[in-house]
């Protein structure tokens, strides 16, 4: 078996691909002669970038109507699939990437590797990497189906680079009627207001967690986030406790981020924050325990209490 | 009502893990817990049912070697019963071989609801509930904020990266519940007297009629080739705060170009 075509299923709205999307097209295109794309719903503001980036087609399924996309993606997937058999199918770790993963490996009867960081071509066969216990090992997986491979990337686990292709040929595929299976339905969207730069893209990062103590002292990261031009994140703990937005939620289950600094602020440092921040170039640390595992990824750490040090340095860089 | 609820009893998270040489699975032989990010399932789904002014909560495990620690826990919170599916050649099941077994536990129970936490806190797939669902042909919502039942409708709020989305569909469904949306309840002391006595029904996979080839490491259809110690990051300074450690910060941000 070799690989010669690869599938992305491709995310994005009006504006174009999202940002993973076309880290994966850029991921494929160095890995097999042929990267095709697939969007359940309309792919046609796509196609330029994801041409751009090396994709050849863009197969699209039309407008969902509000449905919940897993169940009727996998379903027109399936389709799709048995008729074009890619070798492998390319999913980010999103939502709906996940749903449709799910689906389409049940209905297929193929397996999914999820999380993965990296891909390579040993011997003819996909093998993914995955990076475990909090990054520190990372285990190498080869696919020995005889279907193809599916498999979920984190963001940012590659760079988007175009390579000045154009506009990729948009193609319509049929939608595959998934029966009550796929009876879920979109009623309304709930959007919060986002201002400043976001975590996705974000030079410097400053996250608050637990040690803040109080839902209020989350101010200060914002006060700090602004006189640095920074966007502001958080710890899970205090996302689950309902202090901040999931949008700011950094680590496994949040936001991938990679910015040039990073400020964790009362945060202890579990795995599933690190591998959310880890890749940053630079990391500054403030916690009162000298003990905290986020002290041993940090470039700068601070023993000291984030109700003295963060007021401190707002000070400072406000009188500079 | 009936709901059930998909556990996994999985290692200490708070013991360091490590994985087996000789198989590349994840070692698991202390004793078993209940994974905290379906514990919000279970409480879920304890709500759901006092809200509904009945019903019955009943849980699905799979597990090595009988485990049923973990459930003994969610039995205490409230569940009233329990299967659990255990059997050697279950041995290094991936996301679809877990989720076909589970799959043919829950149908024999035949649930209005099937709950499932978003990801579980060794394995992280994100994958099972949603195959789950596939193998049994059910509509799902994944991310539940919040879950109304009313009737033969599944009311959800599912959490999206720009707030939330309101869901519905019908039942039969199976829901993933986020971490953190309800406040797990404590087993009380009567709670975990009588969970002693609720019955736990264990099943192998020939009682359930599946093939032992198409889960356990056959079914998986993949191998690890090899596992690498990643690079390290090099721990920097470290400086305890005396009233100045502010003036570091800046001079650290002013050499980085930052300020
Ligand atoms: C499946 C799964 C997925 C997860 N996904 C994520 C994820 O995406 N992102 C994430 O962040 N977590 C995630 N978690 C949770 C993670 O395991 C931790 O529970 C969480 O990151 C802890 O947040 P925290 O550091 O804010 O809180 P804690 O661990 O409670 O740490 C608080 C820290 O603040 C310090 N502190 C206290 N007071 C002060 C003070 N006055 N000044 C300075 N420091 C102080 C303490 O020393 C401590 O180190 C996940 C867990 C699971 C099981
Ligand atoms: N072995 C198992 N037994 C019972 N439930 C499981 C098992 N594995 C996964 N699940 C369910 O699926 C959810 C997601 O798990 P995962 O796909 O491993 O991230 C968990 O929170 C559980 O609700």
């Amino acid at each position: 078996m070799s690989i010669e075509t690869i599938l992305v299923f491709a995310e994005g709205d009006e504006s174009g691909p999202s940002s993973l999307t076309l880290e994966l097209v850029t991921a494929a295109r160095s890995l097999a002669a042929n990267v095709e794309t697939f969007v359940a719903g309309d792919g046609t503001a796509m196609a330029d970038q994801l041409g751009a980036h090396g994709a050849s087609k863009v197969f699209n399924t039309g407008s969902l109507d509000g449905k919940l996309i897993g169940v009727h993606a996998a379903a027109a997937l399936q389709t799709h699939i048995e008729a074009n058999t890619p070798d492998a199918v390319f999913f980010g770790q999103t939502a709906d990437g996940r749903d449709t993963a799910a689906r389409l490996a049940v209905r297929i009867d193929q397996p999914v590797v999820t999380n993965n960081v990296g891909a390579s071509i040993e011997d003819g066969n996909l093998v993914v990497e995955e990076p475990v216990f909090g990054g520190t090992q990372n285990v190498f997986t080869a696919f020995r189906n005889d279907g193809p491979a599916l498999a979920l990337f984190r963001p940012k686990s590659f760079e988007a680079e175009a390579n000045g292709g154009g506009a990729a040929e948009v193609v319509g595929v049929d939608i595959v009627d998934p029966g009550t299976a796929g009876s879920a339905e979109v009623t309304g969207r709930h959007a919060e207001e986002r201002s400043g730069p976001q975590l996705d893209d974000a030079e410097v990062v400053v996250s608050g967690g637990r040690g803040l103590g109080q839902p209020e002292a989350y101010t200060m990261i914002d006060e700090l986030a602004g006189l640095l031009g920074a966007a502001s994140g958080a710890s899970r703990a205090i996302v689950d406790a309902g202090w901040v937005p999931y949008s700011k939620q950094v680590g496994q289950t949040g936001k991938v981020v990679k910015p040039n600094v990073y400020v964790a602020c009362g945060i202890s440092g579990a795995t599933q924050h690190l591998v959310g921040m880890k890749g940053s170039k630079n990391i500054i640390a403030i916690n009162k325990d000298p003990e905290a595992p986020i002290f041993g990824v940090a470039d700068l750490g601070i023993v000291g209490d984030v109700h003295k040090v963060i007021p401190a340095l707002i000070e400072a860089l406000k009188s500079r | 009502m009936k709901v059930v609820v998909c556990v996994k009893q999985i290692p200490d998270p708070a013991l360091p893990g490590e994985l087996d040489p000789s198989t590349n699975y994840l070692k698991r032989d202390d004793k078993l817990i209940l994974d905290e990010s379906d514990s919000y399932g279970v409480e879920m789904a304890l709500q759901l049912v006092e809200a509904a002014g009945g019903g019955e909560v009943s849980l699905v495990s799979m597990a090595p070697k009988g485990e049923v620690s973990g459930l003994r826990t969610a039995l205490a919170m409230g569940a009233e019963d329990a299967v659990l599916v255990s059997d050697d050649a279950l041995a290094g099941s991936d996301a679809l071989g877990t989720a076909k077994v589970l799959a043919a536990a829950i149908s024999r129970m035949s649930p209005d609801l099937v709950l499932a936490g978003t990801e579980s806190s060794d394995g992280y797939t994100g994958t099972v509930p949603e195959m789950i669902a596939g193998v049994l042909d059910i509509p799902s919502i994944t991310f539940a904020k919040q879950i109304q039942v009313e009737g033969n409708t599944v009311r959800v709020q599912r959490q999206t990266e720009a707030g939330y989305d309101d869901v519905e569909c019908s039942t039969p469904a199976l829901v993933s519940v986020t971490a953190g949306v309800v406040e797990p309840r404590y087993p009380s002391f009567k709670g975990i007297m009588a969970a002693k006595k609720k019955p736990v029904e264990e099943l192998d996979l020939a009682a359930l009629g599946i093939d032992s080839g198409v889960v356990g490491k056959n079914g998986a259809r993949q191998e690890t080739v090899r596992i690498t110690d990643a690079e390290e990051r090099q721990a920097g300074e470290v400086i305890e705060d005396e009233g100045d450690a502010h003036e570091k910060i800046v001079e650290f941000l002013g050499e980085l170009k930052v300020v």
